[in-house]
């Protein structure tokens, strides 16, 4: 489904695939390069300033919601949206959050983990394995099975959530984790990254050298394969991680008992409150929670930033 | 391949051949599990709907086979075609701004002449970690302009800026939203596109005694045009398929945004609220149809250049 | 319950027809056809047999209900999933539905969606079990909306005699009197917002629900149905009542576009902005939770009269508990809705905030000389007891109202947003309605 990896996110996820690839026909990428022209260039003030405008631009928001989660619902419906109100209840926000309703959210949270642990790593695993076969196998119909993925791809998912979720519940799935999971394990540019990923980064003459040295095909995978894709994995599985923990459409459609949301279906069931008689009124934990389900993704990115920056670039274990 | 070559292809050059061309069925062995998947949760549905876009099923009378009645409907369908082209507008707009913006910052970033690059890198980049139910309840927050941002502005300076959420200005609100969430997303697409160029071939420029503005024309552009040209492609797919920021949004301004705002809401709104699913499912396959040919134009096109 | 009307995910109710209209033909004697009676006797036993009940409904005082239901009865096991409510929850019953799987055993359903859920098969006829002596316990509007003939396709849980909520702090501040009239409403309008351009009467931004009802109060009937022989009309002389009183709140910019439910929507009602809101009877509960640091500055009155000393009053929102066709345990599920919304349940969910269908409630004095503290002490119930009593009873929904009301905004909405007249829009959502009512097989007028 469109949904699982939203199609603007998924094109750039492809097109860093292209950029990992792209370097072929350069020589070999050993590191990033330092300088590409010699000699420093030097700073310029203005270059950053303006850089910096974007900044506040993607920031603002985001200072929007952590200024958010320290209000109360009385301060938030109060106090002006950029700045602090008189009291300060991020941490009696963050404690309701964890504790309303018998600790859901903590449950949506390990949920959450759950699918990103079983759906975001099968989707890396079924990309690895596929983009390994493009790259180095011919094999009858592999032309095809591209071109049917971004076809598939184009068709709109939202009207096809119906028809899948009958397939899914004649087939018992729906309700449980799977109706989540198994979406999740197809990661179309997932795939493709890993494509191009596998195309540059194993010689095949080391292939050669395996098969000569009489290893079967699935120990010349993961004993010559595997290590040396190591870099584009960390790049899908950062990627899928993202598809699956910001995934919403598809679980709302599967999924009706609350105790296998996911966390964005759960804030999304808070909001509502909002909107039922008698109900409990909490935006100021629909605001924590989503600062909450945000953090451990952004997270994610700071620590895997270096490993994840450098596999772009250092694709090559070759030479 | 309808949309895309093998990414060596899309590079522009051709592939190099495996030594010895392993034509077998062990390749299936890998990709297998993948297909398997991927038919059951993206085919089936798609043949799903295409025989169901087969018949009109009626509240009182029940389900009867009309061959493509709900194909020539469409095609004649005006709230059809009125979302077709908003959505057109938005990506004629939105995506050369996006797209722009992000590799604008890229060529920045790689220029090595900003202060504090890594930050920038990683702050511009924030934005895509949040989901769109969050982004865009963030936004329509901001929007309102009684409480939101912009009505803090408002009183502030005493002005009257216009209503983001009016129908004349909500297309381009969901544009900020969107442009919001992905640009620091492109921008590091490219520049890690931009990161692996050679260096030999700024050395050849410096030899030519090329400028700034040279080299990146000259060098850094068309290196990254397979970049450039996937990162269009897929927003083009992203675009034809606006749903998530309308649907979210449209509690807050339900007049603007009709139930037919974008074709993808509007198969949505057919299936959903008026059980029409054979109709819908029609819908649906004509808008696939027309993205891939889109998509493979711009493929085309942007390939022809580069080659 | 959501009262937000017109929202995205609208149900996908009338899948089921498919579904159900095999099931329907097949082998459905046992329930659908409503010969065979359960007596109170059989009921008994299968409580004491015990077993277990799927209840899907987001009504919240459920909770404690549910929870002293079992109690009464050890051997039952109540399951309440209660996430998700409107479209949301519509969706999700009718997919099960049309899977055949998964479908809870009970259900709740908003008044305006029973119909629908009615003629497609998709709900039980709860007659053979009782249900169709208790009748006289409820209000007529509710029982209105979940029997046909002989029928029976649910209990009302709660109802929503419409009243007029206002800011009193500012209608003293500005000495505006509270109006009894839609005309006078008209003047308040202006004169507040005369003396402060902030404060509006109120906030509307076009909201199916609203409509309906002020029309329903009005003495417009727009919907005619028969089985599935539908008449739609806009343009009686009372819907003119309505139009011409809402043309002049729109064109004087006299209500806010704010559409409710939403934040914007709690903070004006918070800060004096949105001086009144016409809304259901079960208002008070949100008022409470959303609207705290408003406390005191609300009163309830009756709803403003088309007429001067006409005393009509209208139902908005309110919903019931009823039995899905593919529901297990049809036994036990009806004890519980029994139990709920007729017996010691209802005494539960009013001590927690509900308002009841049930007339013995709405005249009981306890219940009568609750003083609401958010009120300012006022006894609140006096004045929405009254309304329910005034509720015209011959109203009906189209059966297929929810899709009716997702394009409200598309059609009637356009009269809030540009030079379209709010007659024109409701021609047009009448038209779009006619369009559809023939497509899906009705016969339509």
């Amino acid at each position: 489904m469109s949904s699982t990896s939203s199609p603007v996110t998924t094109a750039s996820q492809s097109a860093s695939a292209q950029a990992t690839g792209g370097s072929k026909g350069a020589p070999r990428l050993r590191t990033p390069r330092k300088t590409h022209v010699p000699g420093r260039p030097k700073r310029s003030v203005l270059l950053t300033v303006l850089t910096g405008l974007i900044l506040v631009y993607t920031v603002v928001p985001l200072l929007w919601l952590v200024i958010s989660a320290t209000k109360s619902q009385e301060g938030l419906a109060n106090s002006s949206g950029l700045w602090f109100s008189s009291d300060f209840a991020l941490w009696d926000n963050i404690s309701e959050t964890f504790s309303y309703n018998d600790g859901i959210f903590v449950r949506w949270l390990l949920n959450t983990l759950l699918y990103v642990v079983l759906g975001a790593g099968g989707a890396t695993l079924l990309a690895i394995l596929g983009g390994y076969a493009l790259a180095k196998f011919t094999f009858p119909g592999k032309r095809a099975v591209f071109a049917v993925v971004i076809g598939a791809v184009a068709v709109p998912g939202t009207a096809l959530a119906v028809p899948t979720f009958l397939m899914f519940s004649k087939m018992g799935l729906t309700d449980t984790p799977w109706a989540v999971i198994i979406p999740s394990l197809v990661s179309p540019f997932g795939l493709y990254l890993m494509w191009v990923f596998a195309t540059e980064a194993i010689p095949t003459e080391l292939m050669e050298a395996a098969r000569i040295d009489g290893a079967g095909e699935i120990r010349t995978f993961f004993q010559v394969a595997l290590p040396l894709l190591a870099p584009g994995t960390v790049t899908v599985l950062l990627f899928t991680t993202v598809a699956t923990w910001n995934n919403y459409f598809l679980p709302l459609i599967m999924l009706k008992d609350p105790d296998w949301y996911p966390l964005t279906l759960g804030l999304d069931a808070w909001n509502n409150q909002a909107q039922t008689i008698g109900g409990d009124v909490i935006f100021n934990l629909v605001i924590t929670g989503s600062l909450l389900t945000i953090i451990p993704l952004i997270a994610a990115f700071l620590l895997l930033q270096r490993f994840w920056q450098s596999g772009l670039a250092a694709g090559s274990v070759k030479e | 391949m309808t949309t895309l070559q093998a990414p060596a292809a899309v590079e522009g050059r051709p592939a190099r051949p495996p030594k010895r061309d392993r034509r077998s069925w062990t390749g299936w062995g890998f990709i297998g599990p993948f297909v398997a998947v991927f038919a059951l949760v993206f085919l089936a549905p798609i043949v799903y709907s295409i025989y169901l876009s087969l018949f009109r099923d009626q509240l009182i009378g029940g389900t009867t086979f009309v061959g493509l009645d709900n194909y020539t409907q469409a095609l004649k369908d005006e709230r059809f075609w009125d979302s077709l082209a908003r959505v057109s507008l938005f990506l004629a707009i939105q995506v050369p701004i996006m797209l722009g913006i992000a590799l604008l910052i890229a060529l920045a970033l790689d220029s090595g002449r900003l202060y504090g690059k890594d930050f920038f890198r990683i702050a511009i980049f924030l934005p895509y970690a949040v989901p769109a139910v969050v982004a865009t309840l963030m936004w329509g927050f901001m929007y309102g302009t009684k409480y939101g941002l912009v009505g803090d502005i408002n009183s502030a300076f005493d002005v009257t800026l216009p209503d983001p959420l009016s129908s004349d200005l909500v297309l381009a609100s969901i544009g900020n939203i969107v442009t919001w969430e992905f640009i620091g997303y492109n921008m590091l697409i490219f520049y890690s596109a931009l990161r692996v160029i050679p260096n030999s071939l700024y050395e050849a420029a410096e030899i030519d005694g090329a400028g700034q503005f040279r080299v990146i024309t000259a060098i850094k552009l068309p290196a990254i045009r397979g970049a450039l040209v996937i990162a269009t492609i897929f927003s083009i797919i992203g675009s034809f398929q606006l749903f998530n920021e309308p649907a979210i949004l449209r509690p807050l301004a339900r007049n603007a945004i009709t139930t037919d705002f974008t074709p993808n809401f509007y198969t949505y709104s057919l299936s959903f609220n008026g059980q029409q699913h054979n109709y819908s499912a029609a819908v649906a396959i004509i808008m696939g149809l027309i993205t891939m040919v889109i998509a493979y134009v711009v493929q085309l096109r942007g390939m022809r250049k580069g080659a | 319950m959501r009262r937000t009307t017109s929202r995205l995910l609208r149900g996908i109710a009338l899948l089921s027809a498919l579904a159900m209209g095999a099931t329907a033909c097949g082998g459905s004697d046992d329930d659908s056809s409503g010969q065979k009676d359960v007596s109170a006797g059989d009921i008994q036993a299968a409580l004491e047999k015990g077993g277990s009940v799927t209840v899907w409904a987001w009504e919240p005082t459920l909770k404690t209900v549910a929870a002293d239901f079992q109690k009464k009865y050890p051997k039952v096991k109540i399951n309440l999933v209660g996430e998700r409510s409107g479209d949301k929850h519509y969706t999700a019953l009718s997919n099960a539905i049309s899977a055949e799987k998964g479908v809870p055993d009970v259900a709740q359903v908003e008044y305006f969606a029973m119909s629908q859920y009615a003629l497609t098969k998709g709900l039980s006829d709860v007659a053979p079990f009782g249900a169709d002596k208790l009748k006289a316990k409820y209000t007529p509007g509710p029982w209105n909306a979940v029997s046909e003939d002989k029928a029976v396709y649910g209990l009302p849980m709660d109802s929503g005699p419409m009243a007029l909520f206002y800011n009193k702090k500012v209608f003293d501040k500005y000495k505006v009197a509270v109006p009894t009239t839609w005309d006078e409403y008209v003047d308040a309008a202006r004169k507040l917002h005369k003396a402060d351009p902030k404060v509006f009467i109120a906030a509307d931004a076009g909201d199916a629900g609203l409509t309906t009802s002020l029309l329903w109060q009005a003495g417009s009937r727009p919907y005619k149905v028969d089985g599935t022989k539908v008449k739609i009309d806009f343009a009686d002389a009372n819907a003119k009542k309505y139009t011409d009183t809402w043309q002049k709140l729109i064109d004087e910019k006299l209500v806010a576009p704010i559409n409710g439910w939403t934040d914007d929507w709690y903070k004006g009602l918070g800060d004096g902005t949105l001086a009144t809101l016409p809304s259901g009877a079960w208002m008070p509960a949100n008022f409470e939770t959303g609207v705290k640091n408003a406390s005191g500055d609300w009163r309830a009155a009756p709803m403003p009269a088309w007429t001067k000393g006409d005393k009509a009053s209208t139902e908005n929102g309110g919903s019931a508990l009823t039995l899905p066709a593919l529901g297990k345990n049809k036994e036990l599920a009806y004890a519980f809705v029994e139990y709920a919304n007729s017996g010691d349940g209802v005494a539960t969910r009013i001590k927690e905030g509900a308002f009841p269908a049930t007339t013995a409630e709405l005249q009981d004095n306890a219940f009568l000389n609750k003083e609401f503290e958010y009120f300012g002490g006022q006894k609140a119930n006096e004045i929405f007891a009254e309304s329910a009593a005034n509720v015209a009873s011959d109203w009906s929904y189209l059966p297929f109202q929810q899709y009716a009301n997702s394009i409200f905004n598309d059609t009637v909405g356009k009269a809030y947003i540009s030079n379209t007249k709010l007659s024109a829009g409701l021609k047009s959502w009448q038209d779009a309605s006619i369009k559809y009512g023939k497509e899906q097989g009705f016969t339509v007028e």
